[in-house]
């Protein structure tokens, strides 16, 4: 049968997927930005599965929340990308020091 | 059985195709790639009893959010084999952090199964007789409308952001000024002349 655990396995690998995109893929910040949407994801699984394995609909709730808030943040930093090759001619991002931040 | 099969099917398909996002060369086949998973994460929820963020999240993702990746994927012209070349020498410690945080992770999951700690009632438990989508309904319109108001307003903001932040003025673009073409009189534009036999016209 299956339980939570199985969900949240699923989302463990999926998150654990993700960041490890982001360390491979340090240069290319499409893949940074869609590694992060896989982040979202497996976050939103585990609010469903705890939804549904709890019977409490808050749970629910918040992944629409989690779902406005990622479509926002692609829908800037890819914004922000096209300024930056608008600007520079390259989206490599592991050199992007002129902030000196 | 088949809710077995199923769930199987769905979590093999989204773990695959989110290593192939973060795996494949070409950022196009990412993108690809993060729709294959998206379809299927909306699956696993669908299978979960969520439809309503089963749809939410083919229509969002899949819809416009991995739609607006490819067109900035194919828009920008980047020379992407020289993006990936650190991916080895990155590949320990990316590694080592993904190791570490699954095993965190699997370490959660077995003492939160092992009984956890009970930090609350229910918030809102779900009822039978009433479907996923109008009891989300009745949540987002009373308890939490000003979350819900205040998701409204991330995504103005959002929205404006972007426009502010890829709208450029261009110079030396001749554009229709529709006010300077209806003020404009036909004694600005014509001139009348009575020129003598011969003499022509000095326009």
């Amino acid at each position: 049968m299956i339980s939570v655990g199985h969900y949240l396995a699923v989302s463990a690998v999926l998150f654990t997927l993700g960041v490890l995109g982001i360390f491979i893929n340090r240069k290319n910040i499409i893949v940074i930005l869609m590694a992060i949407e896989l982040i979202l994801l497996a976050v939103n699984i585990n609010l469903v599965a705890f939804s549904a394995a709890l019977n409490d609909l808050v749970g629910q709730v918040f992944a629409m929340f989690v779902l406005t808030v990622a479509a926002g943040e692609a829908a800037i930093g890819l914004a922000i990308l096209v300024i930056y090759f608008r600007g520079r001619g390259t989206i490599a991002v592991d050199d992007a020091n002129r902030m000196k931040g | 059985m088949i809710q077995v099969a199923a769930f199987w099917l769905f979590a093999t398909i989204v773990i695959a195709s989110a290593a192939m996002v973060i795996f494949a060369r070409n950022p196009v086949h990412s993108v690809m790639w993060l729709i294959l998973a998206f379809f299927n994460a909306a699956g696993l929820m669908l299978l979960a009893g969520a439809e309503f963020i089963a749809m939410l999240l083919v229509i969002v993702y899949v819809g416009a959010v991995a739609v607006l990746f490819l067109f900035v994927v194919m828009m920008l012209d980047i020379d992407f084999a020289e993006l990936r070349a650190g991916f080895v020498r990155y590949l320990p410690l990316g590694a080592l952090v993904a190791i570490i945080l699954a095993a965190e992770m699997i370490f959660a999951v077995g003492a939160w199964s092992a009984g956890g700690v009970d930090l609350a009632t229910r918030a809102a438990p779900v009822v039978t007789d009433k479907s996923n989508i109008q009891q989300i309904g009745e949540l987002l319109y009373t308890r939490y409308i000003f979350l819900f108001e205040a998701a409204g307003i991330v995504l103005l903001v959002a929205m404006i952001g972007a426009i502010v932040l890829t709208h450029r003025q261009r110079g030396g673009v001749r554009i229709q000024n529709v006010s300077a073409q209806n003020q404009r009189r036909p004694e600005d534009a014509t001139r009348l002349v009575d020129p003598g036999v011969g003499q022509g016209v000095q326009l």
